[in-house]
């Protein structure tokens, strides 16, 4: 229980801290960008986007830091993260709200299967030394050290072109519109099988090697022996006495690894142009629109907190020692 | 003298292989008889722990097993030799037929499942019709053997006591009912009190159930206390076997001399604590000749260049030499007492 | 193009190993190859401005043009000569690489293992901002931070990746100097009133070298890609910078992969693929140096006499020899197992 509630403890100092740094960002801005944009198109906007957004960037000098900062936190409750300028005048909320099921999707489905699939290459991996699933190790290491991007672009090239299977950008065909019918999500899932299998590659990899080296750790702990010594079947050895200790670091592994692997998950969608949050922080960076930049990020990090957390609450599960007691 | 339950003869143990080899166990001929508990003793690096994993061919690698045979006698007369069997046969008769209990049983349980689980899960692999039920009842009834109440089954490793640890390894260790138990140094981690009430437990258990010890240990105190025989190894090899009273009162190699006088006794006459100069060898760089010399205070000629080998010494009454029919039940591999 | 045959350069990392230890480590093919490999790249970073036959930036007429005996890498949509680009992005590549992970090394050396040896309400702290530092995401911080900017000098964005990445290397400091701290000479140390900070620096410190230079590998490979990717997202474009990943944007941006000009776009990546392989090689070189265990080198099958092969595993110890009383028909040892 104790751990339970440092974990959470945690998440939330982390959480603050995230929000915390978003605010600061564009205090830390030289010049003053956003004024200006702003004074361009006031007679677009409303007097509340505008209030938001001198909320959102410390433009309205009359308040203290301290104001500005509880100001800052008010708006973030009712879900105001201002105005994007390229998509304007939509909210950044509402266009952050689009493009997220898309990466969710991707780097969901992908992290997973891989995580599972590197994780059990790499049990046998380190079960069996000398096999010739041991000798893949020196291929998986160059895979994983390509940038996701450049493997994208390897992929985009030898892979897609006018006649083959795999579209070559997007998330669905021009011609399709989205909405849930089995036109669409035919053309979706073709249009992400690229970049999943682009994703797959690269992160299964590292997936694959800490693995193999934990169960060469635990390979030569007594409990193991023992299990031997019992005459308990390879595969039943193997499994419950020791892949599943093995698993345990990287499970703690997974969940820190999450924040790289969205990185990685970013520059796909790039290069695919792929309609996900990445892809919008590309574009973002791009017109220099600060309030979804920071919109973004936001959510980002808020997303990769939950899932660090939820990642957290497996390892609680498969680790009966940090329910101890005390 | 009741038969034979393991015969052991010239097994050689290695870690690695080629000129690299460094060789742990060389030469051993043991043999453990129905019934009886059999101490094997030692220094640290003596060879004692790597005789008994590799006999059951648990050692980690890089050991091998260079040579030798271990012949496994079954109460229906049929033998097999352990170091030829198949995968397959080997998990067969590990555990149903002979069971270690591990030293330093911290580590020798998986962290992660209930004892419910680890003691049950083996009876499972052997006798895969078995219900659950009765593979639950057999644990709970296993644990009262030790002394352990059987709420206990539903805890994790971590939520024991170092010497409740240790009794739940005995009584997984005897759940499938084996005829032969090695337990290497099963009470060296815990304190003197504990150690008592567990090395008592399993003489007890021994005389319910019949099965026999291979006790492996540092500590010659105890062996001396507990045990029917005793063969003290040095350099990885066998030097001296013989009952053990016989041991204590009657010593004929040095080492076993120096070993006895290295710890007080807490009854009998008081004797003067001398222990034994030097090191053990290493063996990678072996003396010559008997392996003891360099620290023998009996040391003569023969014994840095010639090996001496374990055998009957001829001075022993009802010995070959001596004309008797053999009723010899001790062996030394010492040039003091030349061998028939 | 540079000969490989010629590199001794100094290895970046340096290990104070004694002399045959540091040879056995070089012995592993691994480390060797990677060592080897950086080595070039090194190399490169220095001369390559001076052995690049044309200025990178400078236009010529021949426009995407493949490869051929003038561009030995073909030409970018300007007519500049990829070759010269990929030569002369080494050293700022290199540069920034290793600048950022100095200072996260740096600033992960204080924190771990302040709050690794220290204990209290500060070191809580340090450890929670570690934390904190780990969890968030680099890559967008580091993209939001750097589009702020004014501009975006290599120096700078090496100290900015340096900044925001310090905080996996400083949890396996802390974690490695909790474990040290216990050991019985450290125990010593205190007992005798050794000075904190002599402590910290001799006694710990000699013994977190292999983890210090592994980290520093690590975030090596991370600062590289980063600054890469930051390229290719077009927020590094101040002046005639070139690097790797500047390359890419233009390639990128000019539809190189719709015209087909690969000679744009595949040597770049090539180029990080092995940078990054030789960092990661280097890596494994220093964790199998530190953990035998993990070394796959050495025999792992064994020669039986009668000529059957037996693996060594764990839980089934191998048996040399052969059999005295095989009886016919039955299979002596050696058998493939049967699980």
């Amino acid at each position: 229980m104790r751990y339970f509630l440092k974990r959470i403890g945690f998440y939330a100092l982390t959480a603050w801290a995230a929000i915390t740094i978003n605010f600061f960002i564009p205090r830390l801005i030289p010049g003053d960008p956003v004024q200006s944009l702003i004074t361009r198109s006031r007679g677009q906007l409303s007097t509340e986007a505008v209030q938001s957004l001198y909320v959102l960037f410390g433009l309205d000098k009359t308040d203290g830091l301290v104001t500005q900062y509880f100001k800052y936190w008010g708006q973030l409750f009712r879900g105001d993260l201002g105005v994007s300028f390229t998509f304007f005048p939509s909210q950044v909320g509402e266009v952050i709200g689009q493009s997220l099921p898309w990466t969710l999707v991707l780097v969901g489905i992908t992290t997973i299967i891989g995580f599972f699939i590197g994780t059990a290459l790499g049990t046998l991996a380190g079960w069996r030394r000398g096999s010739w699933i041991d000798a893949l190790i020196p291929v998986t290491t160059f895979l994983s050290s390509i940038p996701y991007f450049w493997l994208g672009l390897i992929a985009i090239v030898l892979l897609t072109g006018p006649d083959s299977f795999f579209p070559a950008s997007g998330g669905y065909d021009t011609g399709v519109v989205p909405s849930w019918d089995w036109d669409f999500i035919t053309s979706a899932l073709q249009h992400g099988l690229l970049p999943a299998i682009t994703i797959l590659i690269s992160s299964m990899s590292g997936w694959i090697l800490s693995m193999r080296n934990m169960m060469v750790t635990v390979a030569s702990e007594d409990y193991v022996t023992v299990a031997h010594a019992k005459g308990l079947s390879d595969a039943r050895v193997m499994v419950k006495y020791a892949a599943r200790n093995a698993l345990l670091p990287n499970v703690s592994g997974f969940a820190l690894s999450l924040g790289f692997i969205v990185g990685g998950t970013l520059l796909v969608e790039i290069v695919f142009s792929y309609p996900g949050v990445g892809y919008q922080l590309f574009q973002a960076v791009g017109t220099k629109d600060y309030p979804l930049m920071q919109g973004i990020f936001l959510i980002i990090t808020l997303s990769v907190l939950l899932a660090n957390f939820i990642a957290d609450l497996a390892y609680m599960l498969l680790d009966p020692r940090t329910r101890r007691e005390g | 003298m009741s038969d034979v339950v393991l015969d052991i003869r010239n097994l050689d143990v290695d870690y690695g292989l080629g000129d690299q080899a460094v060789h742990a166990v060389q030469d051993v001929n043991l043999r453990l008889h129905r019934g009886e508990v059999l101490g094997l003793a030692g220094e640290s690096g003596s060879g004692k722990s790597t005789l008994a994993y590799g006999l059951t061919r648990l050692l980690p690698p890089p050991g091998v097993v260079a040579g030798g045979e271990v012949i496994y006698h079954k109460e229906n007369g049929e033998t097999s030799d352990l170091l030829r069997m198949t995968d397959r046969e080997l998990r067969a008769f590990r555990w149903a037929e002979t069971a270690i209990v591990f030293q330093g049983a911290m580590n020798s349980l998986n962290p992660v499942h209930k004892i419910s689980v680890q003691m049950t899960d083996v009876i499972k692999a052997h006798d895969p019709g078995s219900t659950s039920r009765s593979r639950l009842d057999r644990a709970k009834e296993m644990l009262s053997l030790v002394g352990i109440s059987a709420d206990r089954l539903d805890s994790y490793p971590h939520q024991l006591s170092g010497g409740m640890r240790q009794r739940v390894m005995i009584g997984m260790a005897l759940a499938l009912d084996p005829r032969i138990v090695i337990m290497d140094e099963p009470t060296t981690a815990l304190d003197v009190v504990i150690q008592r009430q567990i090395l008592g437990q399993i003489i007890e258990l021994r005389e319910r159930l019949g099965f026999s010890v291979l006790f492996i240990t540092h500590d010659l105190s105890l062996l001396v206390e507990f045990s029917d025989r005793i063969a003290i190894m040095y350099g990885g090899r066998i030097v001296e076997e013989a009952p053990a009273a016989d041991i204590y009162r009657d010593s004929l190699h040095p080492y076993s001399d120096g070993l006895l006088h290295s710890f007080p006794a807490l009854r009998g006459p008081r004797r003067e604590l001398t222990g034994i100069p030097g090191s053990p060898p290493d063996l990678r760089a072996m003396p010559t000749g008997c392996a003891f010399h360099p620290r023998c205070p009996k040391a003569f000629e023969p014994c840095s260049t010639d090996l001496p080998v374990l055998g009957v010494p001829r001075d022993t009454p009802g010995s070959a030499a001596a004309g008797d029919p053999p009723i010899v039940n001790r062996t030394v591999a010492c040039w003091l007492h030349p061998t028939a | 193009m540079a000969t490989p045959a010629t590199v001794a350069a100094t290895p970046v990392t340096v290990q104070s190993v004694p002399k045959r230890r540091r040879l056995r480590f070089v012995a592993n093919p691994k480390a060797a190859i990677g060592l080897v490999l950086m080595g070039i790249f090194v190399l490169l970073a220095i001369i390559g401005p001076w052995i690049s036959p044309y200025d990178p930036s400078a236009r010529s007429s021949a426009l995407v043009a493949p490869p051929s005996a003038a561009h030995w890498l073909g030409t970018t949509h300007l007519g500049q000569d990829v070759l010269s680009q990929l030569l002369s992005g080494t050293r700022s590549v290199v540069e920034v690489g290793f600048l950022a992970g100095i200072v996260a090394t740096a600033i992960a050396l204080l924190v771990g293992v302040t709050s690794g040896y220290l204990s209290g309400a500060g070191a809580e702290t340090l450890s929670a901002l570690s934390n904190v530092f780990l969890v968030i995401p680099a890559l967008p911080l580091i993209i939001i931070i750097t589009s702020i900017l004014p501009e975006t000098t290599d120096f700078a964005i090496a100290l900015v990746i340096g900044l925001t990445s310090w905080a996996w290397g400083a949890r396996v400091l802390r974690a490695q100097t909790l474990s040290l701290r216990g050991r019985d000479y450290v125990e010593a140390a205190r007992a005798t009133g050794e000075k904190t900070w002599r402590i910290i620096l001799f006694e710990i410190m000699p013994n977190l070298t292999a983890v210090i230079a592994s980290n520093f590998i690590g975030t090596v490979i991370f600062a590289v890609t980063s600054e890469i990717t930051l390229a290719f997202i077009g927020v590094n474009t101040s002046g005639d910078n070139w690097n790797w990943g500047t390359i890419l944007f233009w390639a990128q941006g000019q539809q190189a992969l719709g015209q087909g000009a690969w000679w744009w776009f595949v040597p770049a990546g090539l180029a990080i693929a092995l940078l990054g392989t030789s960092l990661a090689l280097l890596n494994f070189g220093i964790d199998e140096f530190v953990s035998p265990r993990l070394r796959s080198n050495g025999k792992t099958k064994v020669r039986t006499v009668d000529g059957h092969s037996v693996r060594m595993r764990v839980g089934f110890t191998p048996v040399l020899g052969h059999s005295a009383d095989a009886r016919p028909g039955k299979p002596i040892f050696g058998r493939k197992d049967e699980s």
